[in-house]
């Protein structure tokens, strides 16, 4: 269970808000951020640092889209698809943000339902997460497998225009299809520990020994929102610019 | 207080979240598909994308609730970027000058 603020004075102090608030937590020669599990603070840097590395990899897209003389490929016919006869503008990415999308739904009522100890629901919930991010890393393997071998687009050349419209689209959808990956093995093990009630019984995880509790699946919760938040600004930026 | 540091809130905030980013999604997707070109649709690309990402980091990452310590640690770094963007902007105009000067004099 969590414990109340250590202190000596018996019970919980009051916190004030606004910017009093800002200098009373930072100065309080305690921890600095208030009634958040260290562990999800500690998400919430890796995350800053994670923006940092995918805002490096979209502004060198731009800087190496605005420098080229050559034409930059037309994202719109390049992702389009033929369904029933007709040619269809950019659908595909826009199946792959709404299958993101809707994992992000779930998993937002992953968490909810996890602090109110419903296991089942939660698991089935983590799980349905897990098979969206799934089902986005296929739909990107179909992309890619279109475009190197139909298009035969390559990180160095490609024969619809630009040379860095390759480049700089391996880079950042390989960037971001790896963090999918790795969130969904990691919303599987999380699911596990859930159904076993891992959880409740306050179980050391196998990894880092630390006491299971319902924190670790809102923790897991902020890797999963960060990737969608990361494919909104890929959707902008790569496919509709 | 069993709990003081886990976040609860009503299931219906989320579904009505994860409804507007459908509507939001649909909408940035229809800027394509209409082929809407120039000022508008760069403008209307940055704006969907921006309430987007608001959305998510406000109410699915619950920093809508989190203590301002945090939320400035988080959120007010990122703002630097916009100086990476302005050298990178910079510098690619100088690239493409540069590069249109040379190949111009190569077909003369």
């Amino acid at each position: 269970m969590s414990q109340p603020t250590l202190t000596s004075t018996g019970q919980a102090v009051p916190l004030p808000e606004g910017l009093p608030g800002i200098v009373a937590d930072w100065s309080s020669d305690q921890r600095a951020f208030k009634r958040v599990p260290w562990g999800k603070a500690m998400m919430w840097i890796f995350l800053l640092s994670d923006t940092f590395i995918f805002s490096c990899f979209l502004i060198s897209y731009m800087t190496v889209r605005m420098s080229t003389t050559e034409p930059w490929p037309n994202p719109s016919e390049v992702f389009s698809l033929t369904l029933w006869g007709a040619k269809i503008p950019l659908i595909l990415i826009a199946i792959m943000t709404f299958v993101l999308i809707s994992s992000s739904g779930t998993m937002a009522m992953a968490v909810n339902y996890g602090y109110r100890k419903d296991r089942t629901k939660t698991f089935v919930l983590l799980l349905l997460t897990a098979a969206m991010g799934a089902t986005f890393v296929g739909m990107q393997a179909f992309e890619w497998t279109k475009l190197i071998v139909d298009e035969g687009v390559r990180p160095w050349s490609n024969p619809l225009g630009a040379a860095q419209f390759g480049s700089t689209f391996f880079m950042i959808t390989g960037f971001h299809g790896t963090h999918v990956s790795i969130g969904v093995i990691f919303l599987i093990i999380v699911a596990i520990k859930v159904l076993r009630g891992d959880l409740d019984r306050q179980t050391p995880g196998f990894l880092t020994g630390r006491k299971g509790n319902y924190e670790i699946v809102e923790i897991m919760g902020l890797y999963w929102h960060f990737v969608d938040l990361v494919w909104v600004f890929i959707f902008a930026f790569f496919y509709l610019w | 207080m069993a709990h003081a540091e886990g976040q609860q809130h009503p299931i219906g905030i989320y579904l009505k979240i994860w409804g507007l980013l459908f509507v939001l999604s649909t909408a940035s997707y229809l800027v394509d598909y209409f082929h809407l070109q120039g000022y508008l649709r760069w403008t209307l690309i940055v704006v969907l994308m921006l309430l987007k990402a608001g959305l998510i980091v406000a109410v699915f990452m619950h920093m809508l609730w989190e203590r301002l310590a945090l939320l400035y640690v988080i959120v007010v770094p990122p703002v630097l970027l916009l100086v990476l963007l302005g050298i990178g902007a910079l510098e690619a105009d100088y690239t493409f000058l540069t590069r249109a000067v040379f190949f111009v004099q190569r077909l003369l």
